[in-house]
């Protein structure tokens, strides 16, 4: 980049930065420039180094070598509050906030108001919730953050950045957990602080989002700086093969031409199932090798609907019957032992175990399914790791490292591998390509299409409609909680499922008024 | 609606005392509420900066320990070399406050666990009391008269004592810090996560050093209560204190593995655990260790509902969907 082209003055200078853990070498020489006033994205597969550089930058890891101007003036901040104070406001990727205070202390933990040393709880309430009424949430902020919805939170920590983003702004993945309407408002937001001058960081896997919204654009490859260009200038499809190093081949937003697909025998059936005032009760039969998708908005009942499939939540009506025999789920101790799997949305809270290794992270649910009797030998634990690991693309192969030292989409095809190994014959899959990069995505979605091949039953939980309409055979649409409409073959496609979400949106915001 | 652990708490101690009432006519007089209070002053100024360290994830097994070296200190100090009690005091709440805040640096710095810090924090404080004096010191200075001849008097015959006075203070404090100040919001978060409110810009290591440092604080001011309280100073004073302390507070409705709790709760457990004993003593003819039981069977009680409530929590799974207008 020559100086003369640059639009703006450069707010965040950083020169050199290396980073290493032990010998993996996760940052080398990284160069990356913020201007004042733009939204900058930040991309790479998962494990590029990313969350690393953030990290680096703001002072949670010391860095080996390079060095960050902010401003002009070298910075070097030593811990996460060195970095606020100097202006550097983060939402790090595995931040969930603190599930025992309440929403108002967690948005102004370490500066609540006080007056004469005591925190003045009415004034920060009042101050909190008009904060979080810019982004469109109207919740009780005395209440325990933890008794609200993973999106909720997310919107939590996002507001006490953006709070506190004096001069820069860095959003490590803050739209995976979000809806499309959760993510125009903060992209409204984001938009507003460029404006006002502030510079943007903003990690995605959602190329749509990056184009949406961002002027510029750094990509990272094995810890390595790629390049920076004007988002304008670079076409998706050479952004891709700058992420990727090498060619994606366009066939994962293709519904497949073979989706006429036999339909096999009914393998699980849920009459009038349902829990009072979790959902509504449904009629829901998954047969084997077929593809069931849920979509709706945010709070529409899809996870609620997978948890209660999963035996998460007890139904307090209607009946389950499997290949025809009557069962009752009343735990997921009871469908795990029905072959049932469930890779839930809380992954990053629910599911990993951060201190064992990625090989045991995957054998844990085959293991606990088969008892403790039978235990599976280190060779056969070897041999499905590294299965998973090669299938999935998992980085670094290495089965023996902790998976809390991965990165986070890396974690998450961890997981994924858990539930896969079990090979249930229902899985139930929430928002699998979550934090997944480009490559994996198409990875998973090939995936999910060759489980169905051998006789898999798959209920899938996703808001990307155009992936849900790329596998699903079938695709049910929620609104308040209950089934509303169910598409069919050739039906299934992103503006049926639309018109039927939106049709459902307008009553329910009718709904809302009354 | 749930019942927070607290309000259990409290009525148990209702319910107990009620109990006693029953049996014993003259049980609800101000005059065993006054006891009550007098007998527990110094475990229930212990338990309050347990409070905190529980809450923040921690634990502090040395406050035993720090009670008994304090009650030697300060008798030696005093009466062998004649230095005044107020000065006496003084040295002694700085000392502890070092104590605390190196037991508190060496957990944060070094990463490691409470448990073991302050585990050898206790052998420590014991040995070094047993190095002063193994004999019981009687102190005789006329500070000590004074304030155990003081007391307001209520109607009915109680005596409210200056050291049930100073812990009721204590416990108010206490209470202020922790829900209405931003060190008190810290506390919590610790418990809640410490590598979150690190990433959230917390403090997180001074934080340590000072939670730890009023911890021992308040077992030095303990130390002094009980001082004021035998009369004496012994190197084997308060043996066991810190296992009480840890499960008043317990018993008082705070998550042992930190994050929620009250100094409320707290000193109810202080008094359910006096109200055994006090119990004990109205019957004559129960041994003390009835205390130990009962407050045994208390703390598995509350242990399994604290279980049992997350377990509930943990199945109702994400609650609400956060009110989101289209
Ligand atoms: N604390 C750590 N200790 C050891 N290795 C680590 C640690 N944190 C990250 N790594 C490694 O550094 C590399 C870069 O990880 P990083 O989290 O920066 O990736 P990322 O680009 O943010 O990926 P994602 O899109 O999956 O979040 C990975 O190989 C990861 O395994
Ligand atoms: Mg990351």
């Amino acid at each position: 980049m020559n100086a003369a082209s640059d639009p703006g003055p450069a707010l965040l200078e950083v020169r050199g930065l290396s980073k290493s853990f032990g010998t993996l070498r996760a940052l080398q020489e990284v160069d990356f420039t913020l201007r004042a006033g733009e939204i900058h994205a930040l991309l790479g597969e998962n494990g590029a180094g990313k969350s690393t550089l953030i990290k680096a930058v703001t002072g949670v890891f010391p860095r080996d070598a390079g060095i960050v101007r902010l401003g002009g003036a070298e910075v070097a901040p030593r811990s996460a509050k060195a970095a606020v104070d100097a202006g550097i406001a983060t939402v790090y990727q595995e931040v969930n906030l603190l599930q025992n205070l309440s929403v108002a202390q967690n948005l102004y933990l370490g500066r609540q108001p006080t007056r004469f040393g005591l925190v003045r709880e009415a004034e920060m309430r009042r101050r909190v919730t008009a904060l979080l009424a810019e982004f469109d949430l109207h919740i009780d902020v005395a209440e325990p953050l933890g008794n609200y919805s993973v999106a909720v939170q997310h919107i939590a920590a996002i507001a006490r950045a953006v709070d506190q983003s004096a001069r820069v702004l860095i959003l490590d993945e803050p739209t995976a957990s979000l809806d499309r309407h959760e993510v125009e408002i903060l992209f409204a937001v984001m938009r507003k602080l460029a404006k006002r001058g502030i510079g943007v960081v903003f990690v995605t896997h959602f190329l749509d989002q990056v184009y949406e919204i961002c002027d510029r654009i750094t990509v990272l490859r094995n810890g390595r700086l790629v390049g920076e260009r004007t988002t304008a200038e670079l076409p998706r499809i050479e952004l891709i093969r700058m992420m990727l190093g090498r060619e994606l081949a366009e066939t994962t937003s293709e519904r497949a031409a073979t989706q006429a697909r036999q339909a096999g025998e009914v393998c699980a059936r849920f009459e009038d199932y349902g829990k009072a005032g979790y959902v509504a009760p449904f009629n829901l039969a998954l047969r084997r090798g077929e593809v069931v998708g849920l979509a709706g908005l945010l709070g529409s009942g899809r996870t609620e609907t997978a948890r209660l499939v999963f035996g998460a939540e007890r139904a307090d009506s209607g009946s389950a019957t499997i290949d025809g025999a009557p069962v009752r789920l009343q735990s997921p101790r009871d469908a795990v032992a029905h072959g049932f799997g469930y890779c839930p949305e809380e992954r990053k809270t629910d599911g990993i175990i951060a201190e064992l290794t990625v090989r045991e992270n995957i054998v844990l649910a085959l293991q606990a399914k088969r008892g403790l009797a039978k235990p599976l030998s280190r060779a056969e634990q070897d041999e499905i790791a590294m299965r998973f690991i090669r299938m999935l693309d998992i980085r670094p192969p290495e089965p023996e490292r902790p998976i809390g030292l991965l990165s986070g989409g890396n974690q998450q095809k961890v997981l994924l591998a858990r539930w896969l190994a079990t090979a249930p014959r229902l899985l139930v899959l929430d928002e699998p390509t979550r934090g997944i990069d480009v490559g994996a995505h198409a990875e998973i979605i090939r995936l999910i299409r060759e489980l169905c091949d051998d006789g898999l039953a798959l209920l899938v939980i996703s808001s990307e409609l155009d992936e849900i309409v790329t596998y699903s055979d079938r695709v049910i649409v929620l609104r308040d909680r209950t089934h509303v409409d169910e598409l069919e073959g050739e039906a299934v496609d992103v503006s049926n499922i639309l018109v039927a979400i939106a049709a459902a949106g307008t009553a329910g915001a009718e709904a809302g008024q009354a | 609606m749930r019942l927070p652990p607290v309000a259990i708490t409290a009525i148990v101690f209702v319910v107990g005392f009620a109990l006693c009432t029953v049996q014993f006519p003259n049980f609800a007089s101000t005059r065993v509420a006054a006891n009550l209070l007098t007998d527990n002053a110094f475990l229930g100024i212990v338990a309050v900066g347990m409070t905190f360290v529980i809450i923040s994830g921690g634990i502090d097994l040395s406050v035993g320990s720090v009670i008994g070296f304090t009650t030697v200190f300060v008798a030696l100090a005093i009466e062998r070399l004649g230095v005044p009690p107020l000065v006496a005091f003084a040295a002694i709440l700085l000392l502890c406050a070092a104590f605390g805040a190196a037991m508190g640096a060496i957990i944060h710095v070094f990463d490691m666990p409470p448990f073991i810090v302050t585990l050898a924090g206790m052998f420590l404080a014991r040995g070094a009391s047993f190095l002063m004096s193994t004999e019981s010191t009687p102190i005789t200075a006329p500070l000590y008269s004074t304030v155990s001849d003081f007391a307001l008097r209520l109607p009915g015959g109680g005596r409210l004592t200056a050291i049930a006075l100073i812990m009721l203070a204590v416990v108010a404090a206490g209470a202020v810090l922790l829900h209405f100040t931003r060190f008190g919001a810290n506390v919590y978060a610790l418990g809640g996560s410490r590598a979150t409110t690190a990433l959230m810009g917390i403090p997180v290591g001074s934080m340590t050093v000072r939670i730890y440092m009023l911890s021992s604080v308040l077992a030095g001011l303990a130390g002094i209560v009980f001082s004021f309280y035998t009369a004496a100073g012994y190197s084997l004073s308060a043996v066991g204190v810190e296992l009480d302390s840890i499960a008043a507070v317990v018993i008082g409705g705070t998550l042992l593995t930190g994050g929620q709790g009250s100094v409320v709760g707290t000193l109810l457990g202080v008094l359910i655990q006096g109200l055994t004993q006090t119990y004990i003593n109205f019957d004559g003819t129960l041994s003390s260790w009835w205390t130990k039981i009962v407050t045994g069977i208390l703390l598995f009680a509350f242990i399994a509902l604290q279980q049992a409530m997350l377990g509930i929590a943990r199945r109702a799974g994400p609650r609400k969907a956060g009110v989101l207008k289209s």
